[in-house]
Formats: C-alpha cells, structure tokens, sequence
C-alpha cells in the first residue's frame, strides 16, 4: 500500500457532501499530492446518507483505503457508519450539534458549526464549508491555501464560504502537518470529464443520452460545453431513440456519441444490431453498475462485459475498450470514436461507476498521442455504392447531398448499392465483407497499447484484471511484487500482446468486479486461463485491504 | 423538371397487385418533381422507412434512402434532420411501426416539432406478417391474431398527433395520386414537423376499397388555423363505422420554432476545440 491521507466526509443527501468531497479533493491537490476521490450515495434526492472520500498520496493513485485519516461528521450516521475506519491516531471532526454522542476513546474535535454559521448569516447548506475550513487546521494546512481554494472553486457567495470556513478554521484544533510537497498541482477530473474531453478530441459533433446514472454527469457535462464545442446535444423520449438518432446522424455525416448504463443498453441494442448491419458508425460509452435490472443504480460493477461482447442480434464486428483512469479515458474515447468511423462499426467505451464519478489527479499533458484514422473517402467514380465491396471490407463513405447520387444504407441484407436481397451468394459476400473488418480491426488494435503490463520483468506472477480495477491491482500489485496485465482493449481481443505479457507468468490471478468471472470467461474463449480468481460483486469497488486480504488467501 | 420513371431504381416490385402503396410510390415520384420545382434538388431529399410492406418504397425509388428498423423511422429521420438541416427529410411508416411500436417517437416528434415530414401508410392491418391486428384495425376486425374479432377500439392518429403539438396534421388517401401529391407537398414545405395518414388499402389482409370509396371527401369550409375546428373534423370519422371521411389538412401552424432551428450547432475546428479542453482543464487544477 502506497503511504497515503485519507479524509471522509458524510452527510444527508442534500448536505453538499459532493460538492465538499470536490472542495477537499482541490484543497489537498494544492499541496502537490495526487488524489483519488469517490463518492458513495444511494438512489435518492433528499436524506439518507452520502460519503466522499478523498486519498492523498504522493503517487499517482486509483484505489480507496478501508482506513481513514480524518472523518468529517456532519450528521451522527456518518459518526456509526465509519468511525470504525479510523485509523489509530485518526481524528473524528463533527457538527457538534449534529452529533451529540460522540464515541469515547477517539480523538475529537468538535466545532459548533450551527452557531458559527448563525453568527455569520449563513444557511445550513454551508455547513460542509465549516467543516472544511475545520478540517485543513486539523490537518495542518495554511489558511492561504483555503482561501486560495475557495477562491478558484466557489464562484457562488465566496466571500460568505469563506468567512465561514475562516470560522471553522478557527474553531478547530491542529493534530497535524500535511506537508506541502512542493510541487505543482495537476487537475483533478473524475470519468465523466474525461470521457468528454476526450471525444471532444477526437472530433465527436453530436451527443445523445437519455439520464441513466453512471453517466448522467457526462450528459450534463456535454450539454454544459456544447457551446464551447460546437456539439449538438439532444435529449431524446428514450434509449431507443438515442440511438437510432445517432445512427441517423452518422448516415448524414456527423459524428456522434451516446451514453448510458445496462438498462438503457437493453433498449439501445436493436440499433445497434443495426449500426452493425448498415454499417453506421456510433460511439457508445457503456457505464456499468450492479444489475440484474435496476440493481443497485449508484453502485459500481464489471457485469457488462458479456453484454457489450454480445449484443445486437447477428454476427458484426465492434470495438470494445475499458479504460481504468480518466487518463486512459482521455486517450481511448477518442480512439474509439476514430475506429468506429475508420471501420464503420458500433464501439463502446465501457466503464463503470468507479471511474465515471471517481476524481483522479491527472495531466492530460502524458496522453498518448490521438492516433489518426483517416475514413476511406469516395473517389466520385460513379455510380456511388455505399456499400462496394474492398479488399479490407471497408466501403468509401459519402453523405447526401451527392449531385446525381444516391446515398442507400439498409437494415436489411442488402448488395453493394443499399438494396435488398435475400439472395444466397449475395448474403455470403455481404457478411464476409463485413466480418473482414474485424480481421482489418484486430491488426489495427494490436498497434496501439492494447495490454497494460506494470510490475518487476522477473515477476512470474501476474494479476489479470480489466478497467477500473487496474489502479488497485498495481497498488497492491507493487507492494507484493507481481506484474499486473491488463488488456485495454477487449475486443478485437488483444491476443499477440496478450500472449507477450503472459511470457513467462506461472501464475495468475484474475481479479474482477463481477460474479461469474467475465474476464476470464472471454481469456477461456482465446484458449487462455487463470489459476485463481478474486471477485467482488457487491456494488462497492476492491478496497486496496480487501485486495492485499484475498491475495493473501489465494497466493499462501 | 424530373421525369419520374428516372427515379426507379433497378429492385422488382413485389406489392400485391392492386396495393395501395402503388398510389402513394406514384405521388412520391410525383412530389419530388415538384420540389425540384421548388428548388429542393432530389440529392437533397432523403427518405427513411420502417420496416412493413410500406417500406419497400425505398428499394423502388433511386434516391438517398435509409431503410431503417420497425417502429424507429422518427428518430432516424430526425438525427439525419439534426445533422443536416439542408436536407428534406420523409419518414415513411405503416401504422404498425408509426401507431404502434414507435408511437412514442411520433408524439415526441410532434412534441418537439422536427423539421420532418411523417408520411403513414395506414392499411390498418399487419400485412408483411401476413394479416393481423393494427393499432388502426377497426373494432371487430376478424385478423389472424384476433380470429374472434379485434377487441380494441382504434385509436385515431390524428387527434393525437395534434394532442402532441403537431403543427401540420392530415390525412389522404392512397387513391388519387394527384391529390396526395398535394397534400404531401404541402407537408414537406410547411417549417415544422408535418403528419400525413395515408388511409391505404392492402388488397390481400383488409380491402377496404369500397369502404373508403362511398366515404371520403374532400374536407371543405375548414379553417386549417384553428385547432377547435381541426379537433372538431378529425373526430367525424373514428377509423371505423359509419361517418365522412374528410381528406385534407386538418390543421397547420406557421409560427412555431422548429427543434432544429434551436438545437442544432455548428461544429468547431481544431485549435478552438484544444483551447477549450485546455481551458476547462485548466479550471479543475
């Protein structure tokens, strides 16, 4: 385990804890540390209870801690649910009258947050600055810094957030110094930002979602900066219609981009069955949380895998990439969203609830370069065939208006001009056209960085694991000395760089996110295998203790 | 001006003799003559159809089509309207796919009034699955399905396109193909979201010929403006029993802002898209 500060903050939904998780998130990036946030909230609006935890290490990090450094109570609950993580010499800073028992034995600093902001004029919502504010004297961080924070990140009633946090500042007590490192801070952005900037990258002109959380804030996101990038963003009645939307867009030329979670996919995958068949391309990022059905909606999961390899009736090609940081979501989205137009198929960016709302230091400046996919253009020979067949099965693309042309896709079999045939031959060529792409794709994906390889070159035992499980697997991973491999991208399934990483391992574990082993499943279908397996499925991601206690059982 | 045979594309037409989807072919070929007239050059139409005997339509006819899936022919129309608000965009449906399985898409469509033209060819009856229960089937209606008679009432497509908010609503019939030509004209050219129900007879599965016959007429001394009148038109025919079969528009509205005129933005180029990422990447330090 990395040395690492880890702070809590909870509350009633509605308290602001978020915003507060993003504020302390900011406030410790300042000093030069890299943060991982994440924030835990059930499926409601108002009450229940919301936490946010942010980690602080000065590695780069992906993964949360069962042991905390500092818990901000704002209600009692939070005090019950988590004072058990305290670590020994941990400090519990509580609304004191909030939370009238505070536990015995335990380091606390209670600050009167309701007189305070009674004092001051200020509601009940800044009750998460007062405890911020208490915090960074607990944690020893110079009052500058707050006010540099709050500055830069509350643009709403700052002079009042920050006399307030001035008040909390000053109510609490010092318990200890978290040392400024020095070094210049990077943006902290969690999934959803990310995946956004990165099809702004890529080109993307449209977006299309119907609300589903893990992604909502990717919907929110693309709406807020359609302005700044020229997208249209359009919220249809359903996931059906987002997707045929997009599909009609891609027909007339645009490049658009949808998202949604498992319940929306189910209704999306009749087009996409059809972006297969008519060979329209669409990007579509796939948030996974717990099912079946509505499941634990704010929860995460890797249960998705199978679903997106499979979906939409038919045999077509697709491209599958999970990435495991807002970085690599950064860099693949757009990768996705070229691959998707170069070949002319449905791709998904999957990931899940850890990674879409989880915030991660990151320096976009350390992203691989945006590969260039170049879509095969019409030479104007005529007449136009939408679907002429080539040599790698990719036909050129053109886009009505085409003076003295017709531009013909269809859901149906259909030959080289976009008619409908039911012929024996013309099927066969047809299907072998478009499954030449995957031969075309599988070479393709085998350029980029397809498989992630970390860990000690004479490590003979590796992790396997997929997306957002990649960060915990390399913390703990680097602590026992194992390599962790993981593939990026999984399907076109990877095989030549998985067959190099896997060179020399004797043993692997294969760490997932689900109940059945998706991952694995898929390593069995490439005539691969794993020794043992970890698995997690109740909707919380692998704590950085709960990998080291599994690893410690499966590798004794 | 267009020779119409000149849109035929090289597929065999395999309607039933006698199909109403012939009359509605003719006054398609005939409509987009007519916006050629209008300056609307025919690489600039597109037509989108569902999936049904209807959809043949765009197999027959050599220009820019997309044959799409049962029941999701709006939204395919309205993202190609969304991507290119140059181009004339047709939404052919049956009644199953437009009534039916992608009800929800017409009302939204209506709702939100896309620049599209929805053109329903409406035999009242699942024909390419050989014969059962529509959305628009009559009461009673002995289909395959519903051996002892169809137990639901039909809905009327009108009323509730104009319950949406639809800002051109009418209904034609597949016989007459000059006058259907008018009327889908008109729908094409009006700014907004435009329904045309096209009352057409499947020979094979619900041959209602005569039934139509001793009915229609067209709909005369109606104000096209006002939605009380057109509320009180659409309701004389309830797609079933006795009653006169106006034909006709029903109702238009001119001034409503269409959905494309507001949502759609134009593209940026590269260097603003980079300062724009580096800008709110700069905002999150």
């Amino acid at each position: 385990m990395y040395d690492s500060f880890s702070v809590l903050i909870g509350g009633r939904a509605g308290d602001g804890v978020n915003e507060a998780g993003n504020l302390l998130g900011r406030l410790i990036s300042r000093l030069g540390y890299r943060i991982y946030a994440e924030v835990d909230y059930p499926s409601l609006i108002r009450g229940g209870h919301n936490f946010c935890v942010v980690r602080a290490s000065a590695q780069a990090i992906g993964a949360r801690t069962d042991a905390l450094d500092v818990v901000l109570a704002l209600t009692a609950e939070t005090v019950d649910r988590h004072r058990a993580r305290l670590r020994s010499g941990g400090t519990l800073v509580v609304d004191a009258a909030n939370v009238k028992d505070v536990p015995r034995g335990a380091d606390v600093v209670a600050v009167d947050v309701v007189t305070l902001l009674k004092e001051e004029g200020a509601p009940q919502v800044m009750r998460n600055t007062c405890l911020l504010g208490a915090f960074a004297r607990v944690a020893g961080i110079p009052w500058e810094t707050v006010e540099d924070t709050v500055r830069k990140h509350t643009p709403r009633e700052q002079e009042l957030n920050l006399r307030v946090a001035r008040r909390g500042y000053q109510a609490a007590e010092q318990r200890r110094v978290l040392p400024s490192l020095g070094r210049a801070p990077q943006a902290v952005i969690n999934g959803n930002e990310a995946i956004g900037l990165g099809l702004a990258r890529g080109g993307l002109e449209a977006f299309i979602a119907y609300p589903m959380t893990p992604v909502t804030g990717l919907l929110h996101f693309m709406a807020h900066y359609a302005e700044d990038f020229g997208f249209t963003v359009v919220q249809p009645e359903s996931e059906l219609a987002v997707m045929l939307m997009s599909l009609g867009m891609a027909y007339a030329g645009r490049r658009a981009a949808v998202c949604t979670s498992g319940g929306g996919f189910c209704l999306m995958t009749e087009g996409f069955s059809l972006s297969g068949a008519a060979e329209l391309p669409v990007t579509v990022v796939l948030g996974q949380r717990p099912g079946p059905s509505t499941g634990l909606p704010t929860y995460t999961s890797q249960s998705e895998l199978h679903f997106a390899l499979h979906a939409g009736q038919g045999e077509f090609p697709r491209v599958i990439v999970a990435p495991a940081t807002p970085l690599e979501a950064y860099e693949w989205s757009p990768a996705v969203l070229g691959l998707s137009w170069k070949y002319q198929v449905p791709g998904v960016i999957l990931v899940d609830k850890t990674l879409c709302e989880g915030s991660f230091s990151t320096d976009a400046g350390e992203a691989m370069s945006l590969p260039v996919y170049e879509v095969a253009a019409w030479d104007g020979a005529s007449p136009y065939k939408r679907y002429a067949r080539t040599d790698t099965g990719v036909s050129p693309l053109a886009f009505p208006p085409l003076p003295g042309e017709a531009v013909k896709v269809d859901s149906y079999e259909h030959d080289e001009a976009g008619l409908t045939t039911e012929d024996a031959a013309e099927t066969v060529a047809m299907q072998e056209k478009r499954l030449g792409k995957l031969v075309q794709l599988e070479h393709e994906i085998e350029l980029l960085p397809a498989v992630k390889v970390t860990g000690p070159a004479e490590a003979t035992t590796a992790l396997l694991c997929w997306g957002s499980n990649g960060p915990v697997c390399e913390e703990v991973a680097a602590g026992l000395g194992l390599k962790v491999i993981r593939p990026r991208v999984l399907w076109p399934f990877p095989a030549v760089q998985m067959e190099r990483a896997l060179r020399g391992v004797q043993r692997t574990v294969c760490v997932e996110g689900n109940a059945t082993g998706q991952l694995l499943s898929l390593l069995r279908l490439q005539g691969l295998d794993a020794d043992d397996a970890l698995r997690k499925y109740d909707g919380r991601p692998f704590s950085v203790e709960d990998l080291e206690a599994g690893l410690a059982e499966v590798l004794s | 001006m267009t020779d119409p045979v000149q849109l035929d594309s090289s597929a065999q037409n395999t309607w039933c003799p006698g199909c109403g989807n012939f009359g509605i072919l003719t006054a398609v070929k005939g409509l987009v003559a007519a916006l050629e007239e209008e300056g609307i050059t025919r690489e600039r139409i597109v037509l989108v159809s569902g999936i049904g005997c209807h959809a043949k339509i765009v197999d027959y006819l050599q220009l820019n089509t997309f044959y799409a899936i049962h029941g999701r022919t709006v939204p395919v129309a309205t993202g190609i309207k969304l991507a290119n608000p140059e181009l004339t965009v047709i939404a052919h449906m049956g009644d199953g796919d437009g009534y039916g399985e992608g009800l929800e898409h017409l009302l939204f469509a209506a709702k939100r009034n896309v620049d599209i033209t929805a053109v329903v060819h409406n035999n009242g009856v699942y024909a390419l699955t050989t014969g059962q229960t529509s959305p628009t089937s009559r009461l009673g209606f002995p289909g395959r399905s519903t051996p002892g008679g169809n137990a639901e009432r039909p809905m009327n497509p009108l009323e509730l396109a104009l319950a949406a908010g639809a800002t051109f609503v009418a209904r034609d019939y597949s016989r007459g193909a000059d006058r259907l030509k008018g009327t889908l004209r008109r729908a094409v050219l009006h700014r907004g979201f435009s329904l045309v129900d096209v009352l057409q007879v499947c020979m094979t599965f619900n041959n209602l010929y005569q039934y139509y016959n001793e009915r229609v007429a067209e709909l005369e001394e109606h104000n096209e403006e006002s939605r009380t009148d057109a509320q009180a038109r659409m309701t004389e025919w309830t797609y079933g029993g006795d009653g006169r079969i106006a034909l006709g528009v029903f109702y238009r509205d001119e001034r409503t802002e269409t959905f494309d005129g507001h949502v759609v933005r134009k593209p940026v180029g590269v260097g603003e898209r980079e300062a724009a990422i580096a800008k709110i990447l700069a905002r999150r330090v």
